[in-house]
């Protein structure tokens, strides 16, 4: 009896030791990464970065801007995911490879997805392939294998806003940027291809010294004086005159934009010299006498409208409260203690808490529902106009096939290449309407009476 | 020496180091700051930057710190929140998944809407017996005046 009266404490205090000295080892570990965790925060806020390789002006590789970045990196690399929203994104199809064409996904083919679209374009390449955009890691392939190139030779101009060009322009024009382009403008597009490597990379926005934004692209250094200096600002240079938060619109602008070739020299040029606006953007080409082809249809001399985002944004309520394309398509993130811009460069509706609530206090499911409503009104719209338009091709055709010249329909025509550029412009925007909804709609409902007046005029002359 | 007294010694050391490390941690995360009212300590860990920023800056910096806004005027309460607050904060602060964009929690949105009335008592009185919320609560300050403090 008395012996297990001494063991019993024993026991007891034994498994008291290391019920206790347990309890303190895991407080010893819960300590200390608590600590190790304030440590790397706080070293984070201390260090924005650390400059691992030197970066100089001709850094093309994005992996070499990547080692002293490699949270901005990281999410540059994520644009190669594919997410589609209600009107836009893209969707991951899978395709079989074949020899012209070897990608194995593929986006959903908008001109399958409406046949109204071939009917418009007849007779020009995009009748035959346009798809969703993917993201800008696809820009290179994307470009290279649409079906267009069979269809088409395209020229070296395309590759401005389809690679990386800031680096290989200077090499082409023995240092001089403006002469690159110039030079590789004229090569056809698969001797230009050669000269490149990347999809957009860190250098075509920034300075390699200093990080700051940067426009690299002749295309619209010279868009933009040319606006400029309709309004009066003469020798605009967007680099020496733009404020910190216009570049953050720029730096998109470079490629988000209308253009054309012009001349034999497949010039890129940016028809801003009127203005922004659509009624601008038309006058300008029809004082230039340009045409992007003949309707095979109605033998109208008409147009087509590239991707205007940076011009229908101008338009906007956003723009006009001087929120720029990075605000709301790479908004900051928070990584730990540090601030960045999100590179991971998508749809603000796929990031609707850091791109919106920023300003809007709202919660995501209303946020949301307020641009979809302002889309789904957008395309109701769209459809109007598109059905408006085909009745006009419709009619043109017929009164074509009836023996009508030329110089008879003329009139119908040109009203054809205006409804068609019009309604273009906001089909071809990636917005559907969301970047300025009024002026969209406003440019939809212009379109529509084009396209009618056009009718008229073809029966009047009955 | 007995078993007992290495024991002893044992969990001394062991106890000694939890607690030397818990109090050095405490230290260096400045985590006497937040018992105080100083606004800079509530940018402590990093998250509340902009908000501290914004407050710099917002027409209240004169008048009211982020305590008085923040947390009740009572002692136990306000202890109670910095409490719970302060758990909330850092557990997500330290373990991540939280929106960029931080969202105020519904209990500690009553506790602003009352703040405001702690200055602003008669003009809001006299707003709401002109107009009473249509839901039967209360009309809310925040709706309309949620820069006021700090614009962020």
């Amino acid at each position: 009896m008395a012996e297990t009266g001494s063991d019993e404490p024993t026991a007891r205090r034994r498994r008291f030791f290391f019920i206790i000295t347990g309890a303190a080892v895991l407080a010893t570990i819960v300590g200390v990464a608590l600590l190790m965790n304030i440590f790397e925060r706080k070293q984070e806020a201390r260090n924005p970065f650390y400059r691992v390789v030197e970066l100089t002006d001709d850094t093309e590789d994005p992996a070499a801007w990547g080692k002293n970045f490699p949270l901005q990196y990281d999410d540059y690399k994520r644009t190669v995911d594919q997410v589609r929203t209600r009107f836009g994104g893209s969707e991951a199809l899978p395709r079989t490879p074949t020899k012209a064409d070897p990608r194995s996904v593929a986006s959903q083919s908008k001109v399958e997805e409406d046949p109204r679209l071939k009917v418009m374009w007849a007779g020009y390449a995009f009748a035959q392939d346009f798809r969703e955009e993917r993201g800008h890691a696809y820009m290179l392939d994307d470009q290279i294998f649409t079906e267009r190139q069979q269809v088409v030779k395209q020229p070296g101009t395309c590759i401005q806003c389809h690679a990386s060009v800031y680096v290989p322009y200077k090499k082409a024009g023995d240092g001089d940027l403006i002469k690159g382009f110039e030079k590789v403008n004229q090569m056809p597009y698969f001797e230009a291809r050669k000269l490149v490597s990347h999809p957009v990379a860190c250098i075509d926005c920034h300075d390699p010294s200093t990080m700051q934004l940067r426009v690299t692209r002749p295309g619209f250094l010279e868009g933009m004086r040319a606006f400029k200096a309709s309004q009066g600002i003469r020798n605009y240079n967007v680099n020496e005159q733009a404020t910190r938060q216009e570049m953050r619109a720029y730096v998109c602008g470079q490629c988000h934009v209308e253009y054309y070739f012009k001349g034999p020299e497949k010039r890129l040029v940016y028809p801003w010299a009127n203005g922004l606006k659509v009624e601008e953007i038309q006058a300008y080409y029809d004082e230039a006498q340009f045409k992007d082809w003949t309707h095979a249809d109605t033998g109208a001399p008409v147009l087509k409208a590239q991707h205007p985002e940076f011009e229908l944004w101008n338009q906007g309520i956003h723009a006009r409260s001087g929120v720029t394309c990075a605000d709301c398509h790479m908004p900051y993130k928070r990584e730990g203690a540090l601030k960045i811009s999100d590179h991971h460069v998508r749809s603000p509706v796929l990031n609707i808490n850091r791109a919106c609530q920023t300003c809007h206090k709202w919660p995501e499911e209303e946020l949301k529902a307020r641009v979809e409503t302002i889309q789904e009104r957008t395309y109701k719209l769209r459809n109007v106009a598109m059905d408006a338009l085909i009745d006009l091709i419709k009619d043109l055709k017929a009164a074509k096939g009836a023996g009508k010249t030329d110089s008879e329909l003329a009139m119908a025509q040109n009203f054809q290449r205006k409804a068609q550029f019009y309604l273009d412009f906001v089909e071809a925007e990636n917005s559907t309407g969301f970047h300025a909804p009024p002026e969209a709609a406003r440019i939809l409902g212009e379109s529509i009476d084009f396209s009618r007046k056009g009718q008229k005029t073809l029966h009047n002359g009955k | 020496m007995e078993a007992y007294t290495i024991q002893g010694i044992l969990l001394g050391a062991v106890i000694g180091v939890a607690i030397g490390i818990g109090v050095y941690t405490f230290a260096y995360a400045k985590g006497w700051s937040y018992l105080t009212d100083d606004p800079a300590a509530c940018a402590n860990c990093h998250v509340m930057r902009e908000q501290f920023d914004g407050w710099l800056k917002s027409s209240h910096r004169a008048v009211a710190t982020c305590n008085n806004c923040h947390t009740p005027e009572n002692f136990t309460g306000k202890y109670a929140t910095k409490l719970s607050n302060g758990f909330w904060h850092s557990f997500f602060f330290t373990m991540g998944g939280y929106e960029d964009n931080i969202q105020i929690r519904q209990h500690s949105r009553e506790i602003t809407e009352h703040a405001c009335r702690t200055c602003h008592d008669e003009i809001v009185g006299a707003i709401e017996a002109a107009h009473p919320a249509s839901s039967g609560g209360r009309l809310a300050c925040l709706r309309c005046h949620n820069s006021v403090g700090h614009l962020q």
